[in-house]
């Protein structure tokens, strides 16, 4: 494992390396795979645009944009995570083994986001296909305008849980405050709970059971612009 | 002798005409507003309030058809290790693959690549298509992030953040469901036939200090070779161009509310935004006071139309200019050729604005493939590249006849203003005067 410390040398430089082994590994040659990431300190944009299966740890907090766009890689950060954890991610895995700020897995559209602790508001936003999976609770508007993936939360959802959501689905095991328009409450059928369990064991979740959640997703009536539907806008 | 009581003529009135009674009773009849392309249609004060001086006993013109007039700008060399030279200051605004047609995207990026300058993509992420036919591709980074993925991001020449455009500041989209199809749906991940809400916010950020954290991931991403543009509409240019640069822009793209190919409501263009006369120079002003000017490029945009408006716009301090409705004239939009289809519409060649609803005749903002095939890309293109050419040689030619051997040479001490209005906004003495109405002391 290769270590790279972000108190002696720049970000730059480690994105710019991370990079580099990435580029080395998708055409076959012999990369350093494995990282260890030393002293976050907040940092915002550690290992971004990671396009290949690295394996990266970072030890410590990081600030916005961690993991941003990922695709292929494995992302651990033993801490917390600041706004837009693994914003647009493609593929891969990201794991925070504390909180994550706002807006976590914003506009994700592949692989999997596991938040250890409790995401804030927004987390979700705009999800185009990622799956994300928050033990704790998760804050108002989360999924707002989700479009494709799942939302699986283990604790609480705030306020507006859904607003405007299309196609994603939202897995509740707790409360959720509020929903937002055209979020509904919906039934858990057979191939809910087998693709819950499926996510539940991605995330190395073994002692929850799938048929105690709440599933979340669109009414589908703010598909079409209807101007009856005046008050709804 | 008798006095008959003769009728006057019967005079309809200023603020209710016949548009306005028209719009009235549709809104009676329909309940719901008018949604329209085509920008505003009211006279609003414009470059055509201005004219350049020329050349006199003070100044020396240069011999046209002999004496070169430069017109290659460089795009983005405050950071990026790989800005963009174009030989031509005239760039293509972004427009939607769903929006437009995949043949009118092709068209666009043929006919910019001929000239030697950049195309932009929009909302709906980036076609192969538009790829490989546009040498220099600017890739649009919206708040909908519609089809956004780090691989096209790298393949991207120049990265465009869009906070914003002049027909519609402060305002989101709306793609009705008529124009989604299966592959406009795939790229946007939503299903087929629904309308796709386009966000007016970025989703991942808020206000100028994350900004600058969101320039420095994309740029992380990209290794610090793209120049960063940042899009605004035609709101508070001062400060928007401001925070633009303190947020790290490369280039700042400045729209004004002539910008008129985003379709929305027709209250929104009219009356939303400000004019892109008096955009300009409050922008160059917020540059000039960060020792800026120059050093982050300001495009400007907003109803550009022939050399003389470009020619303006860099007189009063832009870099380059961006064109959209006039490009896709170029193209074929709203050709008298297809009056009996316009007709059809209700409507006729020249004033044609429902470019949402897909119908269009000219197969430019349709995703209907019948209608598209009128459009063949490489007339397009060439038809584009024309146009192009025409405008950069209008420009050059009122530059050589203030003596300029770059047209970044004009300066607004080559104008003056037909109108009050028009010299306070851009800052230029009223004709025959030496008065600049709004300037300290005057």
């Amino acid at each position: 494992m290769a270590t790279f410390d972000l108190a002696a040398c720049p970000l730059r430089e480690l994105n710019a390396e991370l990079h580099r082994q990435a580029a080395i590994v998708r055409e076959g040659g012999a990369a350093e795979q494995q990282w260890e990431i030393l002293n976050p300190r907040g940092s915002h944009a550690v290992a971004v645009g990671v396009d290949a299966p690295l394996e990266i740890t970072v030890r410590g907090n990081v600030g916005y944009y961690c993991g941003g766009m990922n695709q292929s890689g494995t992302i651990r950060i033993e801490g917390s995570a600041g706004p837009g954890l693994g914003e647009n991610m493609m593929s891969g895995t990201i794991s925070v083994s504390g909180n994550a700020s706002q807006y976590a897995g914003a506009t994700g559209r592949g692989g999997l986001l596991v938040i250890n602790g409790n995401a804030s508001s927004r987390c979700g936003i705009s999800m185009k296909g990622i799956d994300i999976l928050v033990r704790g609770n998760v804050g108002h508007m989360s999924a707002f305008l989700a479009q494709a993936g799942n939302l699986v939360v283990l604790g609480d959802a705030g306020d507006s849980l859904g607003d405007s959501i299309y196609e994603a689905r939202v897995f509740v095991l707790g409360q959720v405050k509020s929903l937002g328009a055209d979020c509904i409450k919906k039934e858990m059928r057979k191939e809910h709970i087998e693709l819950l369990e499926s996510l539940l064991t991605r995330a190395g979740i073994s002692d929850m059971k799938a048929s105690d959640f709440t599933r979340y997703g669109s009414a589908r009536e703010l598909y079409h612009f209807d101007v009856d539907r005046f008050d709804a806008y | 002798m008798t006095y008959t009581n003769p009728p006057t003529t019967p005079r309809k009135s200023a603020r209710f005409d016949d548009y306005t009674l028209s719009e009235i009773r549709r809104a009676a009849e329909t309940g719901i507003y008018d949604i329209r392309g085509g920008g505003t249609k009211r006279k609003v004060p414009s470059f055509d309030e201005l004219l350049f001086l020329g050349a006199s006993m003070s100044r020396y013109p240069l011999e046209g058809y002999r004496e070169k007039c430069a017109t290659r700008v460089v795009l983005g060399d405050r950071f990026a290790s790989k800005p963009l030279e174009l030989k031509i200051p005239i760039t293509i605004a972004g427009m939607s693959f769903g929006s437009l047609s995949g043949a009118a995207k092709e068209s666009l990026g043929r006919g910019a690549t001929l000239a030697g300058t950049s195309t932009t993509t929009g909302d709906g992420g980036m076609t192969p298509e538009e790829r490989g036919h546009s040498k220099l591709l600017v890739y649009q980074y919206l708040p909908s992030r519609y089809g956004m993925n780090p691989d096209d991001l790298r393949k991207a020449d120049a990265i465009e953040i869009v906070v914003g455009q002049g027909a519609k500041p402060g305002g989101g989209g709306m793609l009705l469901g008529q124009k989604i199809t299966e592959r406009v749906a795939e790229m946007r991940t939503l299903p087929a036939g629904i309308d796709q809400r386009s966000a007016c916010r970025h989703p991942d950020w808020t206000g100028p200090d994350d900004l600058a954290i969101k320039i420095l991931e994309l740029r992380e991403i990209t290794d610090w070779e793209k120049p960063i543009y940042i899009k605004v509409g035609g709101a508070r240019p001062y400060y928007d161009t401001a925070l633009a640069v303190k947020a790290g822009a490369d280039v700042v793209v400045l729209d004004g509310m002539e910008g008129a190919t985003a379709a929305t409501q027709e209250v929104f263009i009219e009356h939303v935004g400000q004019p892109t006369i008096a955009c300009i120079r409050p922008a160059v002003e917020a540059l000039q006071e960060l020792d800026m000017h120059h050093k982050v490029q300001l495009v400007l945009s907003g109803g550009i139309r022939n050399g003389a408006d470009v020619a303006k716009a860099l007189a009063l301090g832009a870099d380059a200019v961006s064109i959209g409705t006039a490009a896709l004239v170029a193209i074929g939009d709203n050709d008298p050729h297809w009056e009996s289809e316009y007709n059809k519409l209700g409507t006729t060649a020249g004033a044609y604005d429902d470019w949402h609803e897909g119908t269009d005749p000219a197969g430019i903002t349709t995703q209907d493939p019948e209608r598209i095939k009128r459009l063949d890309p490489q007339v397009g293109g060439r038809r584009l590249a024309n146009y192009l050419k025409v405008m950069t040689l209008e420009a050059q030619t009122i530059a050589r006849a203030c003596g300029k051997s770059h047209v970044h040479n004009l300066e607004p001490e080559d104008l003056v203003a037909l109108s009050v209005e028009a010299a306070a906004m851009a800052r230029v003495p009223l004709a025959g005067t030496d008065w600049i109405p709004g300037q300290k002391g005057q």
